[in-house]
C-alpha cells in the first residue's frame, strides 16, 4: 500500500467566504495577508498501482467548484 | 400516479414528505431506501431534504454514489420525473442530473427563515398550476444554499427556461437583500435541459397545509399530480 494526500482547494476565481473571514481576521490583527482559501485534505492509503487521480475525479471532488492536487507520501 | 420518496442515512423531510403525499394529496407513495435498486412502478420520486451522510465531504457528494442514486439517474433519463428539496437539490446537483453546485451560503449561517420566491417559468411539470409572476411564501432551512453556475452555463439555463424560482421580496422583487444566500442571480429552483428533473432549496412540503403558516408549496404538488 502507499499513502497519498489528496488537497482539494475551492476553484479559482470561486468565492470562498471561509477563507475571507480568515484572511480579515489575519489583517485586522495587523498581518499583509493576501488571498486566503480553506480547504480539505484527505489521506488516503491505496494499493500501489491504484489511479489515484481516477479515484479523487469519479469518488472525491466535484470539479465544477474544487481544484485538487495529489501528494505522494 | 405512485410516488417514492427517498431515504439515505440522514434525511429528515422524508416523512414530511411522506405525510404530505399520502394524507394531503391523498396519492400512493412508499419509502425507498438507499441501497435499492428496482424503481420500477414509480412515476415520480422525490429526493428529501436532511444531512444525507452527514454531509460529510460535501452535501449530497456521498448520497450521489448510492446505488439508489445511480438508479435515479436512469430513471431521469428515461424521462422520469424527479424533484430534489433541499439537500435532495445537493444530490441532484453532485449526481450530474442538475446543472450548478450549491456552495456554503455567504454568511457561513444556517439559515432557518420564511422566503418568497417568484416563479420564473410556469410552464413546467412542477409549475403549470402557477402564474408566471406568482410570488410564493415557502420556507428555508439549510447552510449550503448559494446556487453558483459558471456565467456562460447561466445564460444557457436562462435562455432554456431552466430557472424555475428566484427568491424575491414580498412584493416580487428580486432585490439582493431578499437573497437569503447570496445564490447566482437569486436563484432558488431549477430544472435540466428536458423538463423532468426539478430541484429547489426550500421546502414545499413544510408550505403545503395552513397550520404551518402557508399552504403555498401545495400548488407544486397539485402541479405534479395534475394531467
Amino acid at each position: 500500500m502507499k499513502k497519498v494526500r489528496v488537497l482539494i482547494t475551492p476553484k479559482k476565481g470561486l468565492l470562498d467566504p471561509q477563507g475571507r473571514a480568515v484572511q480579515e481576521l489575519l489583517r485586522d490583527r495587523g498581518h499583509n495577508v493576501g488571498e486566503v482559501r480553506v480547504g480539505k485534505l484527505l489521506e488516503l492509503e491505496v494499493p500501489e498501482g491504484e489511479d489515484v487521480h481516477r479515484l479523487v475525479q469519479k469518488f472525491i471532488i466535484n470539479p465544477l467548484i474544487e481544484d485538487y492536487q495529489i501528494e505522494e507520501l | 400516479m405512485k410516488f417514492g420518496v427517498c431515504v439515505f442515512p440522514g434525511s429528515n423531510c422524508d416523512y414530511d414528505t411522506y405525510y404530505v403525499i399520502r394524507d394531503v394529496l391523498e396519492r400512493e407513495v412508499s419509502f425507498i431506501f438507499h441501497e435499492e435498486r428496482d424503481l420500477s412502478g414509480y412515476d415520480v420520486i422525490i429526493v428529501p431534504g436532511g444531512f444525507s451522510f452527514g454531509d460529510y465531504l460535501r452535501p449530497g457528494a456521498l448520497a450521489s454514489k448510492t446505488p439508489l442514486a445511480q438508479s435515479l439517474y436512469d430513471f431521469a433519463q428515461r424521462g422520469g420525473i424527479v424533484l430534489g428539496i433541499c439537500n435532495g437539490f445537493q444530490i441532484l446537483t453532485e449526481l450530474g442530473l442538475l446543472p450548478g453546485a450549491l456552495l456554503p451560503n455567504l454568511s457561513m449561517r444556517f439559515i432557518c427563515d420564511q422566503v418568497y420566491l417568484r416563479v420564473e417559468n410556469e410552464r413546467t411539470r412542477l409549475t403549470r398550476k402557477l402564474e408566471k409572476g406568482e410570488v410564493l411564501k415557502i420556507p428555508i432551512a439549510h447552510h449550503d444554499g448559494r446556487y453558483y453556475v459558471p456565467e456562460d452555463e447561466l445564460k444557457k439555463m436562462e435562455e432554456r427556461g431552466q430557472i424555475i424560482f428566484r427568491y424575491c421580496t414580498e412584493e416580487g422583487e428580486v432585490t439582493e437583500s431578499a437573497n437569503p444566500n447570496g445564490s447566482v442571480s437569486n436563484i432558488a429552483g431549477v430544472m435540466n435541459r428536458e423538463g423532468n428533473v426539478f430541484g429547489m432549496m426550500p421546502h414545499p412540503e413544510r408550505a403545503s397545509e395552513d397550520i404551518l403558516g402557508s399552504h403555498d408549496g401545495l400548488m407544486l404538488w397539485y402541479s405534479l399530480i395534475s394531467d
